[in-house]
């Protein structure tokens, strides 16, 4: 079944570099709709500049990125807000919005220049809202919430966009464990419910085994390896990437589960 | 909680007229608030009504060849001026920026005072033409210059870019003395004008900020709603279907522009366009398609206001711009303040 999924993303030899360095080179890969891909890597293994590419805010500088057959740079702005979302890493917000009107800004692509919000857009932000449990805070200014609040405003803001896509850049970076579980659950729910195609960058690496359907290893600016979270995720991956000594345990009826030897000599 | 935006705008309306009417009727001779209607009225439709008496005629003269000028140019500059300072706050997602603090406005008065030196020098280019362009190229280069030394900053971040326009601000200032120094006996010109005043403004100026005032501020209404979405940064509005870049770039030309022909017509006058957007925004939120022509009709309000105390109402005429700048400038120190605070307490 899996098999015969559209392709969403088809990347055919990317590469980008800033002011003449080269910060990704050779890229390859297709996404198929409907899957929950984690884009792991330690920093500076250049996952953030890839997201930028799959979203359209940069432009390769050798390569082409298609989404649904056309080449991402080349759709009309809105006809690609309406197509894929985007969970930046952090925000700053200098002004008093409240929450709800920052998630109502993800129904912007819908919504005419001079015209009011629609009973659909209300009902797709109350929705969002619900889904991340933030329902109390929308009268509060996001200016007031603490970081996690903020983080999950942002979720809920890309929720409420409603699109086929989503990519998410450490977006449960400064979550505590109930709400990152939180999030990702609701992704997961997309994925399964609604054929969304979801990529998230993402640091912890149980969180990803638990709820990603395959993992893409970033290293040195290219994809090292990519492929199921099984496949993927060994003791051999976590100590030539990430340089750390750890086991993978695969409980039965479980998800991997990463057990690191700490030495406190 | 943010109160309707109807009773704003008819409340603002309501008070500018009321400005302006109260404003026409005070000064050295004193009209009363119904022959000032009557006389205005009567110039718009064409119609003297009545019996026009002699301190009818007078009247006339007064509101007419006098006052009203200097009364509308006083309000559309402050509107302008709040207009260019609501703009630059929106798109820097920065509270603190305003022509002033950027150093746009030191730019279009450098710009302005080189067209005054070419003219007493003895070039040919009539003021009326070269200081508004003059203003506008010395806007605009000054645009250029603070973000060229705050590019290393990619967030574009309030301290950097205040800083870079403090630092040009301060080489402009130099260059603006070493100018006076040039023109020698005639110097007087270029300080007065550097003061800030309404002083002697005719219906050209008014017509002239008309035409450009007008067109930007519908501009930046158009574009109220991508502001918006650009608070939550430049990459995410990307990917919410707003060309966040491009908006960008043109919103600062069209609002250097009208910092400039505000600084052509009437000299530096500071902190309008920092305090008045900053107030409106604790009253009305900050939503911009409230806030932008909101900010147009208080800044009126309030450089009228100023002006009208200055010309009727105290001893000797203070200069617009000192007395701007010294209200003013003790309430950047309280944003200023009230922010750094924030910070520390991880907002």
């Amino acid at each position: 079944m899996v098999a015969d999924n559209p392709t969403a993303y088809s990347v055919t030899d990317c590469g980008f570099a800033y002011r003449g360095n080269p910060c990704l080179r050779a890229v390859n890969i297709n996404l198929q709709q409907g899957r929950f891909y984690g884009l792991i890597g330690p920093n500076g293994s250049g996952k953030t500049t890839l997201i930028n590419l799959l979203t359209g805010t940069s432009r390769p500088t050798s390569g082409t990125i298609d989404l649904y057959s056309s080449n991402v740079c080349d759709y009309a702005k809105t006809d690609l807000a309406r197509l894929l979302s985007l969970v930046p890493q952090s925000f700053t917000m200098e002004f008093e919005y409240t929450v709800f009107e920052i998630v109502m800004m993800g129904r912007h692509p819908y919504i005419d220049r001079f015209g009011a919000p629609s009973e659909e857009d209300v009902t797709h932000v109350s929705s969002a809202l619900k889904t991340l449990d933030i329902q109390h805070l929308q009268d509060r200014y996001v200016t007031r919430l603490s970081g996690g609040e903020r983080q999950r405003v942002l979720v809920a803001r890309a929720l409420a966009q409603n699109t086929r896509v989503m990519i998410l850049d450490e977006a449960t970076a400064s979550l505590d464990v109930r709400h990152s579980i939180d999030i990702m659950k609701a992704l997961r729910q997309r994925v399964d419910a609604e054929d969304v195609t979801v990529v998230a960058a993402i640091h912890d690496l149980d969180l990803a085994a638990a709820f990603c359907d395959e993992l893409i290893v970033m290293n040195h600016g290219t994809i090292h390896n990519h492929g199921n979270v099984e496949t993927i995720l060994t003791s051999e991956l976590l100590r030539d990437i990430f340089a750390v000594e750890a086991d993978v345990l695969t409980p039965v009826n479980s998800t991997p589960h990463i057990q690191y030897r700490y030495s406190h000599a | 909680m943010r109160g309707n935006s109807k009773i704003l705008f008819g409340s603002l309306s309501f008070l500018l007229a009321a400005t302006i009417i109260a404003a026409t009727g005070l000064g050295y001779i004193s009209i009363p608030p119904s022959s000032v209607i009557q006389t205005i009225l009567g110039s718009l439709t064409g119609i003297i009504s009545g019996t026009s008496s002699a301190s009818d005629q007078t009247f006339s003269v007064i509101i007419m060849d006098v006052r009203l000028p200097r009364i509308l140019t006083a309000a559309l500059v402050g509107g302008g001026l709040a207009l260019a300072g609501g703009v630059f706050q929106a798109i820097l997602l920065n509270p603190l920026a305003d022509p002033y603090t950027l150093g746009i406005s030191s730019g279009a008065a450098f710009g302005a005072s080189t067209a005054f030196i070419l003219s007493i020098l003895g070039v040919a280019i009539p003021v009326s033409l070269s200081v508004p362009v003059f203003a506008f190229i010395g806007a605009i280069g000054t645009l250029y210059a603070v973000f060229f030394l705050s590019a290393g900053d990619a967030k574009l971040s309030s301290n950097t870019l205040i800083l870079s326009g403090v630092i040009v601000a301060a080489i402009l200032s130099a260059a603006i003395g070493f100018i006076k120094y040039m023109a020698d006996e005639e110097v007087n010109i270029i300080i007065f004008w550097l003061m800030g005043s309404f002083i002697g403004k005719s219906w050209q100026d008014v017509v002239l900020l008309l035409g450009i005032l007008i067109p930007c501020l519908i501009f930046s209404c158009y574009f109220a709603r991508d502001l918006n979405i650009m608070a939550l940064g430049g990459t995410t509005a990307d990917t919410l279907g707003v060309d966040s870049a491009k908006i960008r770039r043109q919103l600062l030309v069209s609002a250097s522009l009208v910092t400039a022909i505000c600084v052509a017509v009437s000299g530096v006058i500071g902190f309008i366009g920092l305090i008045v957007p900053h107030m409106l925004r604790m009253l009305a939120g900050p939503d911009n398609r409230i806030l932008l022509p909101a900010s147009f009709f208080a800044g009126a309000i309030l450089l009228l206001t100023a002006d009208t105390i200055t010309r009727a109402i105290l001893p000797h005429e203070i200069p617009i711009g000192v007395l701007t700048a010294l209200i003013g400038g003790p309430c950047f120190c309280y944003i200023f303040r009230k922010r750094q605070l924030g910070a520390a307490y991880g907002r």
